[in-house]
């Protein structure tokens, strides 16, 4: 190995491990949160870059559908609920973001010649398309056992992820996509080149952490999940309720997961099971965190994207064993560092 | 826990063993074949059963474990060239198996080392990327036959008859089946079973129990995994080749699914469930991509809604409401009154210091919760701790009983120092205690959840408890255990309701058990947190007199709690604390005119 590959597998690592920074630190928020491990976290990626590849072929990206569907589950559900408590002063609003958005999505989708729009406008339609699936997901599966134990929210995690994925299949079909660069060209700086797309990714990623730096840190809204995060029950008590966190979290997720999708589907091919592993690897970089802290998430998440694409040329046949038996020695250290038997 | 049926449970296990043992006489191949592969599925649902619905922990990589079993068997016995110090185990089935439940046991034990000590969620993440690594590896590794695999695996064959033919392996399969399940249920109503189902009540509990909550979960995860590898091992066998695709996450996913749906905390709702389960699957691989006019693997679209909807709204799964529509008899466990009364402990001399806590300060970050704290309980005394609430008398409970660790200063406790030492340790020392929050099993029997007390007034090694559990070598020992249990619940007055859920026991009364729980460890300190709350006035005035009784004995009793005419009618001393620290020590009526107590729980006059 030279110098110029070392460059290139860094490029290649940084890159990839900027992506898994992202994930690593929405699961970081879910978890805190909702104590909802994600798991389906990669289903958000897999469908941005899916639904971004459809927009600028001209197709009707299958996204759509799967609002309708949320949409319409979602206003049965709370059609039950507000039934149940004889009070339809929220339903109103149930129904514009339930039925009326997604059928304005559709209109859109199916009438707006996408395919010759802007990049910048590509890009926001596949978010406004993708993101209110997440709350639609919390409401669904989650919300109803928010007071589950964390074993009983993890088992739900891994059904939806597995519905979610027989879902994709059916609307995105099996075929990958990948979308192409948001920029040609490339920088060279001392001899060694930088692709744009790697520019972009980390660039964006950067942006993201630090806009997620600010919501937190300033706004009511952050302030609101962290202290969810700190003490549930005493921020309901503070007017917080459990489900608006939630859903703030999760929507959250799915724009996060999303667009790491968007800025990741021009580097990979991706297919409707992709997000899977991509979104695994921003596990085993929360996991370095131990699930709770954002920063050695993210670095951790940086060490799997270096890892990986150093494993992949010296034993690129064990890759994926390598980046997943990393665990191991994480847990390993983990556990000699934790005190005693921990209470759940 | 008792109930009225026209059924005996007998009746149904044996017209069930005889249904089965008849159906490849009467079945088709392929009924035959789907049987054997339920039956291999349910093996793996069974462990989960034992880990997930028993032990409160779960795994989503048993499938790696399956392929562990099935590719050791099948590399073992078709590999040509065996590197000579592993020749012997080459060629035969039987010591193939030895080696999957060998390789198996290694691997669990491992990763069960460096997961169990961590919080719950750790475990099932660690299965997730381990049963992904794993899987990967089977597809990469050359001698293991890469994604192709291995073929021409030979047969199983038992006394020289080989089980070549689905019919003759299903044999064998349902033999396992129903030997693992006798197996387990022996264990899981044992001590060693009492201790694992202690997992659920909090490890604080269990611990202050005496349970070694740590190998008990360790256990748990190792036989989870050996059952699966010998499922896997059938497998291979029975297939006559592996490829890694039945060993995938996907697949170890659904195993878990199959116990969830049958029933996690039911030995025969893993059965139900891999029944359900595989069916539905074999159905709904054939329905939906004709109804979506596209191939691939919709079903799990199906159960994924499926197991959401589930965990909503009937968390036990289908097994118990299966259970209700069956009037099965059943029979309250019997009690020995003549067995042999356990062992008990050298008693310290009535008056000599028990427990002697001195300058215990506890600092949870900047908050100081006790400060310099001192106190000490003699035999056949009654010390009541009281104090408004707040005043963090909860707090030195768990420091007194090695729940939580101070911060600084000492505890003796007959005379060794065990700050550190832990709960256990100081549980099997002769302290027990009850919880201000009630800990106890609700679906447990009464009698079950008082003889998790006596834990360790029967003591063997763990795999001497794990095996003659299952292979009820214990039955001399349970009587002892439940006896005892009997006995105290006498004592206590909850005599009547030995057999009933301890759930279904009005608060009151459970608080009681906890007490008739903690009698049950022989113990020379009882600490008891708020024992009167949510009682009667008579249910009240019977505890103290149980308790005084206790004190004539040579107890040493320490009680935290509200009810002052309670405290003042018992207790030999009080302790008064406030804001952490002892405001006040001496005598009721002393304590009573102490103008820093009616300060501290009436407010100052000003």
């Amino acid at each position: 190995m030279d110098v110029q590959i070392a460059l290139f597998l860094t490029q290649d690592g940084v890159t990839n491990g900027a992506i898994y920074a992202l994930l690593a630190l929405t699961l970081v928020l879910a978890f805190t949160v909702t104590r909802v491990i994600f798991i389906p976290q990669g289903e958000f990626v897999a469908w941005g870059a899916l639904t971004l590849a459809a927009l600028q072929t001209g197709k009707l990206p299958g996204t759509v559908w799967l609002l309708l569907i949320g949409g319409v589950a979602v206003t049965l559900v709370e059609a039950v609920t507000c039934l149940r408590n004889a009070d339809w002063r929220r339903f109103p609003a149930t129904l514009g973001w339930n039925l009326l958005y997604p059928g304005l999505v559709y209109v859109a989708a199916r009438y707006l010649p996408w395919d010759q729009l802007p990049l910048v406008l590509q890009i926001v339609f596949a978010l406004l398309m993708i993101v209110p699936l997440g709350p639609m997901v919390w409401r669904l599966a989650f919300q109803p056992l928010a007071e589950a134990s964390v074993l009983t929210l993890l088992i739900v995690s891994v059904a939806v992820h597995l519905a979610l994925v027989g879902i994709g299949l059916l609307f995105f079909g099996a075929e990958g996509s990948r979308t192409p660069p948001f920029s040609d060209g490339s920088i060279t700086l001392g001899g060694f080149t930088i692709n744009a797309q790697t520019l972009w990714v980390v660039g964006c990623s950067l942006a993201l952490i630090l806009a997620l730096y600010f919501f937190f840190e300033r706004t009511f809204y952050g302030k609101a999940l962290r202290a969810t995060a700190v003490n549930r029950a005493g921020a309901r008590l503070m007017g917080i309720p459990t489900s608006m966190a939630g859903r703030l979290s999760f929507l959250l997720c799915a724009l996060i997961g999303a667009f790491s999708g968007i800025l990741i589907a021009p580097i990979t091919t991706i297919y409707y099971d992709t997000g899977f592993l991509i979104g695994l690897k921003g596990f085993v970089g929360a996991i370095i965190g131990g699930l709770g802290s954002y920063p050695i998430a993210a670095a951790g998440a940086l060490l799997v994207g270096l890892l990986e694409s150093f494993s992949s040329f010296w034993a690129s046949a064990y890759k994926e064993v390598i980046v997943f038996t990393l665990i191991i020695p994480v847990l390993v250290w983990r556990s000699l560092t934790s005190r005693q038997v921990e209470e759940e | 826990m008792m109930r009225k049926g026209l059924i005996r449970p007998v009746w149904l296990v044996s017209a069930a063993v005889v249904m089965l043992a008849a159906a490849p006489f009467v079945l088709s191949e392929f009924t035959i074949t789907l049987l054997n592969y339920i039956g291999l599925y349910a093996l793996v649902a069974l462990g989960l059963v034992l880990l997930t619905g028993v032990g409160g922990l779960t795994s989503f990589g048993q499938a790696a474990f399956v392929g562990l079993g099935a590719y050791t068997s099948a590399w073992l016995s078709t590999s040509p060239d065996l590197p000579t110090w592993l020749a012997w185990a080459g060629g035969s089935p039987w010591l193939g198996l030895l080696a999957g439940l060998l390789v198996t046991g290694t691997v669990a034990g491992f990763l069960g080392a460096i997961t169990l000590r961590l919080s719950g969620h750790f475990l099932p993440l660690g299965t997730i990327a381990w049963g992904l690594s794993l899987y990967f590896l089977f597809g990469t590794l050359a001698f293991l036959g890469g994604h192709t695999g291995l073929s021409g695996i030979p047969a199983i064959s038992v006394f020289g008859q080989s089980l070549a033919g689905g019919r003759q392996i299903y044999f064998l399969i349902w033999l396992v089946l129903m030997l693992a399940v006798w197996l387990l249920k022996n264990l899981l109503d044992s001590r060693e079973g009492r201790a694992i189902r202690a997992l659920k009540g909090g490890m604080v509990m269990a611990e202050s129990m005496g349970v070694d909550t740590a190998r008990q979960r360790m256990a748990i995860f190792v036989i989870a995994a050996l059952m699966a590898s010998m499922s896997g091992w059938l497998y291979a066998h029975m297939q006559r080749f592996v490829n890694p695709t039945p060993f995938n996450l996907n697949i170890g996913i659904e195993y878990l699914f199959m116990a969830v749906i049958g029933g996690a905390s039911h030995v025969w709702g893993a059965l139900l469930g891999a029944g359900v389960v595989t069916l539905l699957k074999q159905y709904l691989q054939d329905l939906l991509p004709r109804l979506f006019g596209a191939s691939g693997n919709f079903e799990v679209i199906v159960f994924g809604i499926l197991l959401v909807v589930m965990l909503q709204r009937a968390r036990d799964g289908l097994w118990p409401a299966l259970a209700r529509l069956v009037p099965v008899r059943k029979d309250p466990v019997a009690v020995d009154t003549a067995a042999a009364p356990l062992a008990q402990r050298a008693k310290p001399e009535r008056g000599s210091i028990v427990l002697e806590a001195e300058g215990v300060t506890k600092r949870f970050g900047g908050l100081v919760a006790n400060k310099d704290m001192s106190l000490s309980v003699r035999a056949g005394e009654v010390l009541a701790l009281i104090g408004p609430n707040g005043a963090g008398k909860s707090t030195m409970f768990n420091l007194l009983s090695g729940v939580l660790e101070p911060t600084s200063g000492r505890v003796r406790f007959l005379g060794e120092d065990v700050v550190g030492k832990g709960a256990r340790r100081i549980a099997s020392l002769g302290l027990s205690r009850t919880f201000q929050h009630v800990r106890l099993l609700p679906t447990m029997s009464v009698l079950d959840n008082v003889a998790i007390g006596a834990h360790l007034r029967e003591r063997r090694g763990l795999l001497g408890g794990l095996f003659g559990g299952a292979l009820r070598l214990d039955r001399a020992q349970e009587r002892r255990l439940l006896a005892e249990a009997a006995r105290q619940l006498e004592r206590v007055g909850l005599g009547e309701h030995l057999h009933d859920a301890a759930g279904s026991l009005p608060l009151g009364k459970q608080r009681i058990l906890e007490i008739a729980r903690a009698l049950c460890a022989d113990p020379c300190l009882m600490l008891l947190d708020e024992p009167a709350a949510g009682l009667r006035y008579f249910e009240k005035q019977e505890l103290a007199a149980t308790l005084a009784k206790l004190r004539t004995e040579g107890l040493a009793i320490l009680l935290v709690e509200h009810d002052m005419d309670f405290v003042m009618g018992l207790a030999d001393r009080v302790v008064v604390m406030e804001f952490g620290e002892r405001i006040a020590e001496g005598l009721p009526e002393q304590v009573q005119r102490d103008p820093r107590v009616l300060e501290a729980y009436l407010g100052g006059l000003e």
